[in-house]
């Protein structure tokens, strides 16, 4: 048993000194060789928070990998992993934390290399400053610019100009100035509300902690003390958030909506409206652990309960009654993509806010940025490392901020649902009001009765299968049976579709899956009209399969994969197109340069090595009698 | 019992609410999002003073229900013997069901550090260990108490770290991990590791530990204890396992731990703090950091990046 009681008496003055009231996240950012990792590895040596055995394993490091001679480079200090060690560069975003009697910091380290936006787009995204390292030979570049709009784009309000290498141009003040004036007019566009800049060596130690005695002309405040001063950004006039994260049920008596405060202030007996499902109720009890709370702010993980009974989920949003969130299905966005597979408009993504997770579809984005000029330019799709603006719609609704409001109920990321990657990052604009304002017209004639009145009952026959794998033979054979038996019937044939509705699409995956979103939903209508809908397209992509599938009712979808092996298909090469495509005359062919995914729980699969056309076609009666739709 | 827990009086509640206040909301809220995602999640308790602070962050997140999930040791049967009766104590007291898990082929061949020396005792009775208990119980994602500011390839690591089938880890092919935002998907068969401390310094922990009274082992403050001294490092002798070298005789100094792991390999430090604030003045003053006493550290300057990416926590 320790006597702590009595030391801790004597604590609080070191306690005060020490715990500091608050953090600031703040992040570094700049082209190769402007200094970051020096600048960070000198904030942690001037703060002391580099230890003896650290210092002298960078000693070692230093002659080993260094680029100072027999100085100590800062940089190795920070770049961690042992291949970046030896090629002398940071390649990924590294945390690192130092504090002084102020307040806390957590940097991040972000890359300066062109095809590392994601990096640095990672690392602002908690950050709530920026500093820009421009150095002091090589004043604003394309990539001061890019990372100047990034950190914008993020959210960031504040940025530090950190021009550098100040000791490499004899401290000149003409030249500092020059940079700084050649900077100042992108905040037309960037709009940040404080731009700081600050002449410095982070190498040599000028003006670091305290005023440099080689730039005497400069009369600003050294680069720790504005880290020290500057708001450290809570999200203080938001109206109350609070998504529900999870929801704790011991048993019957206790239901908590756990989650962490994403605005405002949340107080016992507020009056709170519950979204999306719009439901009022008032916080009866806030809680962290077994603690109760009269009020909790922002940033706080918590714990309430409410009055009354509500069935409130994980992806639901408590917000302030008076000031509830808005919500939509629809949205613009600004999109930053972040994975090596281009986004493909038309597909499927899984949309993941901070507590919910849907399905999204993107639209073609409406531009890309040229983010080292701020231009405009149109786009098909968004590559890795592209920043775009896009619509999107979600399969329901959800509760949200436009991004510019409050940074953690407006962002989202998008999953790719096969690789499981995060594909890309998103802040919402705002609601598209067009989900609004275009209403379902109601019929009083459905498509039961439709069908009903033709004596059938409407379906899509999905043929899926590579090129000459006999899709088209088989549904033509199909078409006239059925014809014969009095059905009505529609064939679209993939060659045929785009000829007109789809001619102007290619062959490049993007168009592939907007051919078959097209196709789909033309297919969707011939249903609501009562036909039986035969669709013959190669398809090759599980994934809009599936999206056709979800377009339709329950068992209104029939996948038919024709099954015949790559090396038949291209035996028979009954258009010729596989000799093209071997020869390279003809691109994006599937089967040989575009993949075809297989169904993997088609209802038919005809094995076309086994049977003919017409056994084939026969087969898919026989399957319909007995699933009752003949 | 009481010798077991370094207890310390409260300081004050408000103001620790400020200090810690984003720290604990960050670490219950990747907590509570496990317990959301995850299909059979495991709490690694490894009994030290960062487990400790998870532990008590896991228990604040899902009160007044207990934490849905279940807590398992990797014991190396080299841990401080104060380690192993503290750890049953704290898990009877809560209440928690803990697994325990051994090496059986590395038990078999008596594996140890000063047989197998410390690389191939680390390789085969932690890592190995570890990647056994997580394929025996399908546990698809791991909590750890690894902090970033523990090392460099640390400092890189996400909070929610992807390991493939085979539990590696790939420092150029990380998720991006943006806002609070965290993707949990993956494939059967692959795993993620979860650090719930990934923003802690070593001084937050001991701070925490102060305001919220958190008990740890009292490793944690010095005392006499029986040591020699190896190559510059105190080593207590716990256990009559350890073989004395000619002319080596324990003797008693007042010493503290850092950090616990395997008694071999855990240097002890001088000390005289034998509380909790008395440690963390020490701490402030301290010039070395709190991996020094590990000696597997030491093994190569990418020592750690090397464990980790072949499964090590």
């Amino acid at each position: 048993m320790t006597d702590a009681g009595v030391s801790a008496k004597t604590l609080p003055a070191c306690l005060d000194q020490q715990v500091a009231e608050d953090t600031l996240r703040l992040i570094t950012c700049g082209s190769v060789d402007d200094g970051k990792s020096t600048l960070i590895g000198r904030l942690l040596y001037e703060s002391k928070m580099i230890f003896d055995d650290q210092l002298a394993a960078l000693g070692r490091d230093s002659r080993k990998f260094g680029t100072q001679g027999d100085e100590i480079d800062f940089a190795l200090l920070v770049d961690g992993l042992a291949a970046e060690r030896e090629q002398g560069i940071t390649i990924d975003v590294a945390y690192r934390y130092f504090s002084t009697r102020a307040r806390k910091f957590i940097v991040a380290d972000t890359p300066g290399h062109e095809e590392y936006t994601r990096n640095m787009a990672t690392g602002a995204s908690t950050a709530s400053l920026a500093i820009i390292m421009i150095d002091a030979r090589k004043g604003v570049l394309a990539q001061t610019r890019r990372h100047a709009f990034i950190a914008s784009l993020l959210g960031i309000r504040q940025i530090v100009l950190a021009v550098n290498k100040m000791d490499m141009i004899g401290y000149a003040r003409d030249r500092f100035e020059s940079i700084v004036e050649d900077f100042m007019p992108l905040n037309e566009v960037l709009g940040f509300d404080r731009i700081m800049p600050v002449p410095l060596s982070a190498l040599v130690g000028d003006n670091i902690i305290s005023p440099s005695g080689n730039m005497p002309w400069y009369e600003g405040p050294a680069l720790l003390p504005i880290l020290e001063t500057v708001d450290a950004g809570k999200e203080g006039r938001s109206p109350l958030r609070l998504p529900v994260q999870y929801v704790i049920r011991p048993n019957q008596d206790f239901r908590g909506y756990a989650g962490r405060i994403a605005g405002g202030v949340l107080k016992q007996g507020q009056a709170v409206k519950i979204l999306p499902s719009g439901k009022t109720s008032s916080i009866k009890s806030i809680a962290i652990g077994d603690a109760q709370m009269q009020a909790a702010a922002t940033g706080l993980s918590v714990t309430v309960t409410l009055d009354g009974e509500h069935d409130i989920s994980r992806g639901d949003m408590i917000t302030d009654a008076e000031s509830p969130a808005e919500t939509a299905d629809q949205f613009r966005a600004k999109l930053i993509w972040m994975d090596d597979r281009p986004m493909l408009p038309g597909r499927a993504y899984i949309f993941r806010t901070e507590t919910a997770s849907l399905t999204a579809t993107l639209a073609k984005p409406r531009y890309r940025l040229n983010v080292n000029n701020y231009e405009r330019m149109p786009a098909n799709t968004l590559a890795l490392n592209d920043i775009g603006s896009c619509n999107l719609s979600l399969d329901r609704k959800i509760a949200f901020d436009p991004y510019v409001e409050n940074r953690a109920t407006g962002a989202f990321i998008l999953i790719d649902p096969e690789t499981n990657a995060t594909a890309g990052a998103g802040m919402i604009d705002f609601a598209l009001r067009r989900s609004h304002n275009i209403h379902w017209q109601a019929t009083d004639v459905d498509k039961d009765q439709r069908a009903a009145a033709k004596n059938q009952r409407s379906c899509v026959l999905w043929f899926t299968g590579l090129s000459g794998s006999g899709k088209s033979t088989i549904a033509n054979i199909l078409e006239k049976k059925l014809h014969a038996m009095a059905r009505h019937t529609m064939i679209l044939d993939g060659d045929n579709v785009r000829h007109g509705l789809n001619r102007d699409l290619g062959f490049t995956d993007a168009d592939r899956v907007e051919n078959i979103r097209r196709v789909s939903e033309v297919a969707r209508l011939m249903v609501e009209a009562g036909l039986i809908t035969i669709v013959s397209f190669i398809s090759p992509f599980l994934a809009e399969r599936k999206m056709a599938r979800a377009m339709m009712a329950d068992g209104e979808f029939v996948e038919i994969f024709v099954d015949t092996p790559l090396a038949e298909a291209e035996r028979r090469d009954v258009k010729g197109l596989y000799k093209k495509a071997r020869a390279g005359t003809l691109k994006n062919f599937t089967g040989i340069d575009s993949p075809y995914e297989a169904p993997e729980h088609a209802e038919i699969t005809l094995p076309t090595m086994e049977m003919d056309a017409e056994a084939a076609a026969d087969a898919i009666i026989d399957w319909m009698k007995a699933h009752h739709y003949l | 019992m009481s010798g077991f827990y370094a207890e310390a009086a409260s300081a004050d509640k408000d103001r620790s609410t400020a200090a810690f206040g984003s720290l604990e909301a960050q670490a219950i809220q990747i907590f509570r999002e496990v317990a959301a995602e995850a299909e059979n999640p495991v709490f690694l308790y490894s009994v030290g003073k960062d487990s400790a602070v998870m532990l008590h962050l896991a228990l604040k997140a899902f009160y007044p229900a207990k934490p849905p999930f279940r807590f398992l040791h990797v014991d190396t049967t080299w841990k401080f013997r104060e380690m192993i009766e503290f750890r049953d104590q704290r898990m009877a007291q809560l209440g928690l069901d803990l697994l325990v898990h051994t090496n059986p082929e590395g038990l078999a061949d008596g594996v140890g550090p000063f047989t197998h020396g410390s690389a191939r005792h680390t390789e085969i009775m932690k890592t190995e260990a570890l990647k056994q208990a997580l394929d025996k119980h399908q546990f698809d994602v791991a909590f750890g108490g690894a902090r970033r500011d523990e090392e460099k390839s640390r400092a890189k690591e996400r909070i929610f770290s992807f390991r493939t089938g085979d539990h590696r880890w790939d420092p150029k092919n990380q998720r991006p991990e943006l806002w609070s935002i965290y993707n949990t998907r993956k494939q059967p068969g692959e795993s993620i590791r979860v650090f719930p401390l990934s923003n802690w310094t070593e001084t937050d922990i001991w701070q925490y530990i102060l305001s919220e009274d958190i008990p740890i082992p009292s490793l944690y403050l010095a005392k006499e204890r029986p040591v020699v001294e190896r190559g510059g490092t105190l080593v207590m002798v716990d256990d009559e396992r350890m073989p004395l070298k000619d002319g080596e005789e324990p003797r008693m100094e007042m010493v503290r731990f850092r950090t616990l792991g395997c008694y071999p390999l855990t240097g002890a430090i001088r000390s005289q703090a034998t509380t909790l604030p008395d440690i963390i003045q020490e701490m402030l003053v301290s010039t070395t950091s709190e991996r020094q006493g590990r000696v597997i550290d030491a093994d190569g300057g990418a020592s750690m990046e090397a464990k980790k990416q072949a499964g090590y926590f």
